[in-house]
């Protein structure tokens, strides 16, 4: 059997690292998954076969002439769109990158490098990272592994579901409100989205600059801990990102915690979540419960989610989120200008005013002209105070429970996303509907904080639920270790779609 | 979904973002944009006098880096995905005009 997907990207690695497997196999065997399961899946935006095979060869070659090869030498990874490098396009799944190259790798994918990864090739998402189905990629949406007629969830919809249909190893996703752990919740696989300023942002493209973190998806939770380790540490190109020492994640992460309190936030479990779910979640308890843990009932005030008489279902988080995000989003999108870089019309223009116009226009999808017309309107005169001020007020509010939360327990417990992978086109029609998705992820993206996305079972219709661990600021150790622990105890954990059993 | 913001107004923002909007777009945007501001409104209902604005979670202090000389984007990369190029140098359409 040449395929190599009944082994998580630790024990690849490890296996290279022994000689068992060389990483041109490794390589090869990606390949051959993605010939014959890609074209079910639609993952990839551009698959980097020759430079990956090559990059192979030289791992092998320093390998044998007993050279280091890397804590992750060999492993063959793939890269969210939205993530510069040097070679290849760099498309953010947009018409206005289309045929974008970048003059430079980010720093996140070249420390993957140095430490021996292979890239394998670039994946589709939501345009700029907008989204939460990939059904906003300016080329095609991606499907479900699990179901090919529901969405992978995004942004990182396509980094999720190449883990997920093992056509990589293992993945770099982005996280902005929810996208690396709502798609890890969709696909059956781990998501993190890492602490504010752990993970240098060094050519990602931008898109809401005080929210946007770099993190990994992966089959399991032994996995997010090697790819974390590699990517997290202070950079002297990100004044963002804390220069605080990273430990190595992987050292203590079959040890339990001992006396773990576990807070579950009671406004979370509203009419607006999914029964199914919030059994899951209250299951996943008790598995703390029987590992020692403590469970304490704690509050999110400002994260409420409320649900009235129509069942129409409201956030302030939600609210303050996208006032954030937008109002940064059409301030960085402004770069978009048809001088630079990028999609230029081809129409006539009377001056330079109508070329920016007419280009935006053509390069930009309908959700990325909507976040940009909003947060314009939300930083013009007149409205800046009523609105953007607001929300940042609002901010402190949500972080200060989190704060208050973390006085009585270790981490939070709770779920990913109200309900499990949805329909393609299900919620294309009303964006409002669309933005509720994340209601359990965004006041995490808020406040800073490092959340972990883990699988908790599937449910009866055979899609994977996710739960939500979250921590304070740098606790990413902590989250690891207590996502081992119920993955250990609850044996959920390395799930496979059908598609990849084949 | 009644509101709608007037065509006039998404006109302005659509001007202010340099955004081209075709008349459908305008009226399509309009009421998309009145739902989910009118979703917005909801934090009104927060009293939020005395409360600091957060603007970034981490409080992260003035980062210096010495001030010393380091290799950069050669013109040639600068420009390689430009539109179009003359020389060193970006080419736009001419610029002088009232419309800015």
């Amino acid at each position: 059997m040449n395929d190599l997907s009944n082994l998580s990207a630790l024990e690849l690695r490890d296996a290279i690292a022994g000689g068992t497997v060389s990483a041109v196999r490794a390589v090869d065997a990606y390949l051959e998954a993605i010939a014959r399961r890609e074209p079910a899946v639609g993952a990839y935006n551009e698959v980097l076969a020759e430079r990956a095979m090559e990059q192979a060869a030289a791992i092998d070659r320093k390998r044998q002439s007993g050279r280091p090869i890397g804590p992750l030498g060999g492993l063959p990874l793939a890269i969210k769109d939205n993530l510069c490098t040097s070679y290849g396009r760099t498309t953010c799944a947009s018409k206005m990158l289309a045929n974008f190259q970048a003059p430079y790798t980010a720093t996140a994918v070249a420390r993957l490098e140095a430490a021996g990864a292979i890239v394998l090739g670039k994946t589709n998402m939501d345009e700029f990272a907008m989204g939460s189905s990939t059904e906003n990629s300016g080329f095609r949406p991606t499907a479900n592994p699990w179901d090919a007629s529901r969405v992978p969830g995004g942004s990182s919809g396509g980094s999720a579901a190449a883990v997920s249909a093992r056509l990589c190893a293992a993945a770099l996703g982005s996280d902005t409100g929810g996208s690396i752990r709502q798609p890890a919740a969709f696909c059956g696989v781990v998501g993190m989205k890492p602490t504010y300023g752990r993970v240098s942002r060094f050519g990602l493209v931008a898109y809401g600059s005080s929210l946007d973190q770099i993190g990994p998806v992966t089959q399991n939770v032994a996995d997010c801990a090697l790819l974390l380790g590699a990517i997290a540490g202070g950079d002297p190109a990100d004044s963002t990102c804390l220069d605080r020492p990273v430990g190595d994640y992987l050292i203590e992460l079959e040890k339990p915690i001992e006396h773990l309190r576990v807070g579950l936030p009671r406004e979370f479990f509203s009419q607006a979540l999914d029964a199914e779910i919030a059994s899951s979640i209250r299951l996943a308890a008790e598995v703390y419960q029987s590992l020692g843990a403590t469970i304490v009932d704690v509050s999110l005030p400002h994260s409420r989610i409320d649900v009235d008489g129509e069942g129409k279902v409201s956030s302030y988080a939600v609210a303050c989120y996208y006032i954030v995000a937008m109002a940064e989003a059409s301030s960085n999108l402004a770069r978009y200008d048809g001088v630079h870089y990028g999609h230029r019309t081809a129409r006539d223009v009377e001056d330079i005013v109508d070329l920016y116009c007419k280009t935006r226009e053509e390069g930009f999808g309908s959700e990325v002209k909507r976040r940009i017309l909003l947060g314009t309107y939300a930083l013009s005169s007149g409205y800046y105070d009523a609105y953007y001020l607001k929300a940042l007020r609002v901010r402190r509010l949500i972080k200060n429970d989190f704060d208050a939360a973390f006085g009585h327990c270790d981490l939070l417990l709770c779920p990913v996303a109200p309900t499990t992978a949805f329909r393609l086109g299900e919620k294309t029609a009303d964006p409002l509907t669309m933005y509720l998705e994340d209601i359990y992820t965004i006041s995490v993206n808020l406040a800073g904080l490092p959340g972990l996305s883990l699988p908790a079972g599937l449910s009866k219709t055979g899609l994977p639920i996710g739960m939500q661990l979250i921590g304070p600021v740098f606790s990413e150790d902590r989250l690891l270790r207590a996502g081992r622990m119920y993955e250990k105890a609850s044996g959920v954990s390395g799930l496979r779609p059908e598609m990849t059993k084949k | 979904m009644s509101r709608t913001i007037e065509p006039d107004m998404v006109r302005h923002i659509a001007k202010l973002s340099r955004i081209e909007l075709s008349e459908e777009q305008l009226a399509t945007f309009g009421r998309q944009l009145a739902d989910i501001l009118e979703y917005f409104d909801k934090l009104a209902e927060l009293d939020t006098t005395n409360v600091e604005p957060l603007a970034h979670a981490v409080e992260i202090h003035n980062v210096l880096a010495e001030d010393t000389p380091r290799p950069s984007l050669s013109a040639d990369a600068a420009l390689a995905n430009a539109p179009q190029r003359d020389g060193d140098f970006f080419m736009v359409p001419k610029v002088i005009g009232d419309s800015l």
